[in-house]
């Protein structure tokens, strides 16, 4: 015990020691919370339109007036060529077209059926389905004011039914305030990254100044070693936490309905994982440098894999399935959970005896590794 | 047989990296209280043959225990009373001189007041730095420190892991008289070393060539065994002297050192004039013959003349 304290004791005074350590673990956090948070957004606003009206109507005004005060679309340019437009969809001075032929207002009276062309700049799916989807509900907008006032059905984008009504009510993030759900996953990837790349790191580096040979011929037994030397990132691990949630919370006001205590306690469980990789990528690498690599692999897959971006429910079935080895998809549902929607013990439970499981096995396998190598 | 003097027994000890046969059934017992040189070029197996000793490596063959301690089974017990320092600075560069001397005093659950007398003579020269991170030490400072940390806990074999390698002639001197002094406190030192000119501060020496113990004794018997009749030459054309020597009929080995090549024959005795005047039709001048004492160098190179690999520079 007195042995293991000797060596925390140790680890703490040379990561505080270290000029690049404690930016790390107090910057890192802030700049990804800040930056990454907005920068991630997923809400899509300000898509840039290029109107075509060549029938310069009132209906026409009508609908462009729409587009107009959408808070979606801004209008950049109009014109009448559609030469023209493409040019500027091309040059990536707008993002879609809205062609309105000439004879649009008179076939809308007279056959009470028109056309509209919403050409969609595609080279980004996402956010070209996003414009759609705006795109139609505005002209879907406009086709309802129009049965309304001249008791026509007019456009042929969607044929509304007129009876149905659909009201909408999202829960536990009524405002589908999208930073709510993105902020708790940066934080995930903020912890995943401090315990494993740390922790990784850490070890390779006394193999690498050869420090390991001198603590080799004392009686420290591996055990002590290596606890003594997980410990310190466990602990800074869960007060990144900590300083995350804190952050969070006075930045974008994100609910803390659940437990945080059980939070904690679930993290901790996580970092057995995660800790566990860091100490299994290290007895792969003989150096810094190659140790990092190996990590930022993982890394990517698993932030990807996470749902992080996408919904994890989006992926392919084997994707999903691949992710039972992919802690931070773990991460990311609990931690959600338990802030957004309060969720207890018992519904997280199932992730929580996965994650212990996961970090039994990982953490064993890697104390073999580490033993055999050295 | 071995008696009971003795600290250390290698039995048949061989260690192979891959296809590089490091140890070669080495045989070697050390007696307590000793003050041992292992000596060879870079590349013998001076560090592998003092790894294993340390339980840091395991031999594929044989068998080594020290203080009766098996390295394979009982290394915990080993490392209980071995001190060791590295050929390469092993302690932490960014503690401090004091931090690193009481981590490695605690580890071994002594403190660093009750075991001053053993590194006084080496720390007196660090206390003014204590404070110092141990990446801002000189070299000559890091080596002291590293011994210190190698002492703090009284080990009854201390081992060193050449460590007068890249320090000036004042230091190793020093050095040397430290060691001799720990000789005093009943320790027992093992040193690596690939300067020959150093066997004459030991006790006993091994001479370690590719793998293999070629001798082991005192330096003076390693002297005394020597069969050959050296001879000293010198010419104002040394490295036309050397070839020129190396084509002389019966000449056994020819090499630089210092200032002069140092001449075996395979003959009894090679007649100094017969020499001399051979050199002359060479067109040497200045020409000097000198019969001397052999060192260990040239005990080294007499019996590594058979290994292969290091005799080609040799003839």
């Amino acid at each position: 015990m007195r042995t293991i304290l000797l060596i925390v004791q140790k680890e703490f005074r040379q990561i505080f020691r270290n000029k690049t350590m404690l930016p790390v673990i107090f910057i890192v956090p802030i700049v990804q919370l800040v930056l990454l948070v907005y920068a991630a957004t997923l809400d899509m606003k300000n898509i840039n339109l290029y109107i075509i009206d060549n029938d310069l109507s009132g209906a026409s005004r009508d609908l462009v007036s729409k587009f107009e005060s959408s808070p979606f679309f801004r209008i950049t340019e109009e014109g009448f060529s559609l030469k023209n437009a493409e040019s500027k969809l091309f040059s990536n001075d707008a993002d879609a077209i809205l062609n309105i032929q000439s004879g649009f207002e008179k076939r809308l009276y007279r056959e009470n059926n028109s056309e509209v062309l919403l050409i969609i700049d595609a080279v980004n799916s996402l956010k070209a389905g996003l414009s759609n989807v705006y795109g139609t509900s505005v002209i879907r907008d406009f086709n309802q004011e129009y049965i309304k006032d001249k008791g026509k059905s007019v456009l042929t984008v969607m044929k509304a039914p007129k009876s149905i009504e659909i009201t909408r009510q999202f829960w536990y993030n009524q405002e589908l305030n999208f930073k709510y759900y993105m902020a708790p996953g940066i934080l995930g990837i903020l912890v995943t990254m401090i315990g494993m790349f740390l922790t990784a790191i850490n070890i390779v580096r006394e193999k690498e100044m050869g420090t390991i040979e001198q603590i080799n011929v004392t009686p420290i037994v591996k055990y002590q070693f290596l606890i003594g030397k997980l410990l310190p990132f466990l602990i800074i691990a869960l007060f990144e936490l900590g300083f995350g949630l804190l952050l969070i919370k006075i930045l974008y006001g994100v609910p803390m309905l659940g437990s945080i205590p059980l939070l904690f306690a679930f993290v901790a469980s996580y970092l057995f994982v995660i800790i566990g990789f860091g100490l299994l990528l290290s007895t792969l690498a003989d150096t810094q440098q190659q140790v990092m690599f190996l990590t930022f692999f993982f890394m990517i897959v698993f932030i990807l894999m996470s749902g992080i971006f996408t919904p994890a429910e989006s992926m392919p079935v084997w994707a999903q399935k691949v992710n039972i080895l992919n802690p931070m998809a773990y991460f990311l549902r609990v931690v959600r959970l338990v802030l957004l929607k309060g969720s207890g013990i018992m519904a997280i439970a199932k992730d929580w005896i996965y994650i212990t499981v996961y970090g039994v096995i990982i953490l064993s396998l890697a104390i073999l590794r580490y033993r055999k190598v050295s | 047989m071995v008696t009971d003097s003795n600290i250390i027994r290698i039995k048949n000890v061989s260690r192979k990296f891959g296809n590089v046969k490091a140890l070669n059934h080495i045989n070697l017992a050390i007696e307590k209280g000793l003050l041992f040189g292992l000596i060879g070029p870079d590349g013998a197996g001076k560090t592998t043959l003092l790894r294993l000793i340390t339980t840091l490596l395991l031999p594929d063959e044989g068998k080594i225990t020290v203080d009766g301690f098996d390295t394979n089974k009982d290394y915990k017990e080993i490392r209980k009373f071995i001190g060791y320092m590295p050929g390469r600075f092993s302690l932490y560069q960014d503690l401090s001189v004091e931090e690193n001397l009481n981590f490695y005093a605690t580890i071994f659950n002594v403190t660093v007041k009750e075991n001053y007398h053993l590194i006084r003579d080496v720390f007196i020269y660090l206390e003014p730095f204590k404070k110092r991170l141990a990446k801002n030490l000189s070299g000559g400072m890091k080596q002291k420190l590293a011994l210190s940390c190698a002492l703090i806990h009284n080990p009854k074999i201390l081992i060193l892991d050449e460590p007068t390698t890249g320090v000036d002639a004042v230091s190793r001197k020093e050095f040397w008289e430290n060691l001799k002094q720990l000789q005093k406190l009943n320790m027992t030192v093992l040193v690596s070393t690939p300067y020959m000119d150093e066997a004459s501060m030991c006790d006993k020496v091994a001479l370690i060539q590719s793998g293999t113990i070629m001798e082991y004794n005192t330096p003076a018997q390693i002297v005394s065994g020597y069969q050959k009749h050296l001879k000293a030459v010198r010419s104002e054309n040394m490295h036309a002297l050397l070839t020129d020597l190396r084509e002389y009929p019966g000449c056994e080995s020819a090499y630089l050192f210092g200032q002069y090549v140092h001449y075996t024959s395979e003959e009894k005795q090679t007649v100094p004039d017969q020499l001399t005047s051979f050199l002359v039709q060479k067109g040497h001048t200045e020409i000097q013959v000198l019969d001397i004492e052999p060192n260990i160098e040239d005990c080294f190179i007499a019996s590594s003349a058979g290994i292969p690999n290091h005799t080609e520079n040799i003839k």
